[in-house]
């Protein structure tokens, strides 16, 4: 691809097609961590907002963002952003209906203070991803990876994954 | 209080340092907590605050001209700034591990906060990044000590244990803070913090020269090897 035709929505698909390394049912852009995209002749600046500090998985998130760029012709500069940090509201809708498919039960809207309280998750609703009933109760706060608590569902009786709000 | 200069490299090392040991020490919980669930919650933690601690170590090299792996793993057990209350070695004894983790999330949330109004926008936008994940530290560090309450040898247990890391816990903020975390305890209603002299950073537990020794290994070993 020549240099000419490389612009900022060619490079927006390119990092559409990042499948996320933990979940890969939803990409880096489904998923928001990809703030801004600046392309100035090859030269293509992506500004990253990490999840989870703890997640094991961002340096490879930013590799794979930087070898997309390259793909299309550009030459990247992958830049953390932590000025205005990411938050779960930022997964796309779209990104939410595949976490859902997946078994994941999508993150619920931030509260207005931005710090989740034990009542919130307690009230819910929060849905089953499998049945779909809002019977279902905090079983651990705590899951296989930072960005996951596990609920159970009094209807079907299974326990899922829910993506925590933060 | 609120701290509008960027904060010091010494308090960013401070931050730092805390997150690193107290996220080992969680990880001391891995595979013999009481049950799964508490198995899968300490190492969690674990990973969150050594996320952290890595992040603020970040900060520190960009000012101090090096790595962060250099500062987590290169100095000597006398040059980290970690509070005594994250060096001890409460493995094994839940109702102390569960006050401290009550202790140490409380105190650092008032820190944090302060941060969170720094006028420098990376840091404040760090410090809001782990208010919100540290909520859940918080949510679970009050669940536990409320569900030690409930029980009478439970709650003698948790109060003691609360009794006994205060002194420790002070030594995480300094003197303007330290009213914040006292009025804190009213989280804790059968808990009253005991007039103590608190255990001021600089010294260390005598925990920490095994603790480091053991941390620092793969580093030494081979010197120069990633994080």
């Amino acid at each position: 691809m020549s240099v000419a035709t490389l612009t900022e929505e060619r490079v927006w698909e390119a990092l559409a097609e990042i499948p996320d390394p933990e979940i890969p049912v939803i990409s880096l852009v489904d998923l928001g961590v990809v703030r801004g995209v600046a392309v100035e002749g090859d030269r293509v600046r992506v500004e990253f907002t990490p999840t989870f500090l703890g997640c094991p998985a961002l340096e490879l998130m930013q590799r794979l963002m930087a070898e997309a760029v390259r793909e299309v012709g550009g030459e990247p500069e992958v830049v953390v952003r932590s000025d205005d940090p990411w938050t779960s509201d930022r997964i796309t809708p779209e990104g939410r209906e595949k976490l859902r498919e997946a078994g994941f039960a999508p993150p619920g809207p931030r509260p207005a203070s931005g710090l989740v309280q034990l009542v919130d998750l307690q009230r819910g609703p929060f849905r089953c991803p499998y049945c779909g009933s809002t019977e279902t109760r905090l079983d651990n706060l705590f899951g296989p990876t930072p960005c996951r608590s596990i609920r159970y569902c009094e209807s079907c009786r299974q326990p899922f994954e829910q993506f925590k709000t933060v | 209080m609120s701290s509008p200069a960027p904060p010091s490299v010494d308090l960013l090392l401070e931050l730092a340092d805390d997150e690193l040991v107290l996220g080992w020490r969680d990880s001391e919980w891995t595979g013999i907590a009481p049950f799964l669930e508490e198995d899968v919650a300490f190492s969690s933690i674990a990973q969150t605050e050594i996320g952290h601690a890595r992040a603020f170590y970040e900060l520190a090299a960009v000012e101090l001209g090096t790595t962060a792996d250099a500062l987590a793993f290169d100095r000597s057990p006398e040059e980290y700034r970690s509070a005594q209350l994250v060096e001890l070695r409460l493995v094994r004894d839940w109702g102390l591990t569960i006050a401290r983790h009550w202790l140490y999330e409380t105190a650092d949330a008032i820190r944090i906060a302060e941060l969170a109004g720094s006028s420098s926008e990376d840091v404040a936008g760090l410090a809001r990044k782990i208010q919100s994940e540290e909520a859940y530290h918080r949510m679970h560090a009050q669940m536990w000590a409320d569900r030690l309450a409930e029980s009478d040898e439970g709650r003698s247990r948790i109060v003691a244990a609360l009794a006994e890391l205060w002194p420790y816990a002070l030594g995480l903020l300094d003197g303007s803070q330290r009213d914040r975390f006292a009025e804190e305890t009213a989280r804790l209603p059968f808990f009253t913090p005991p007039d103590a002299e608190p255990v001021e950073r600089g010294g260390h537990a005598p925990d920490w020269s095994p603790l480091w020794d053991e941390m620092t290994t793969v580093r030494r070993s081979a010197p120069g090897s990633a994080w």
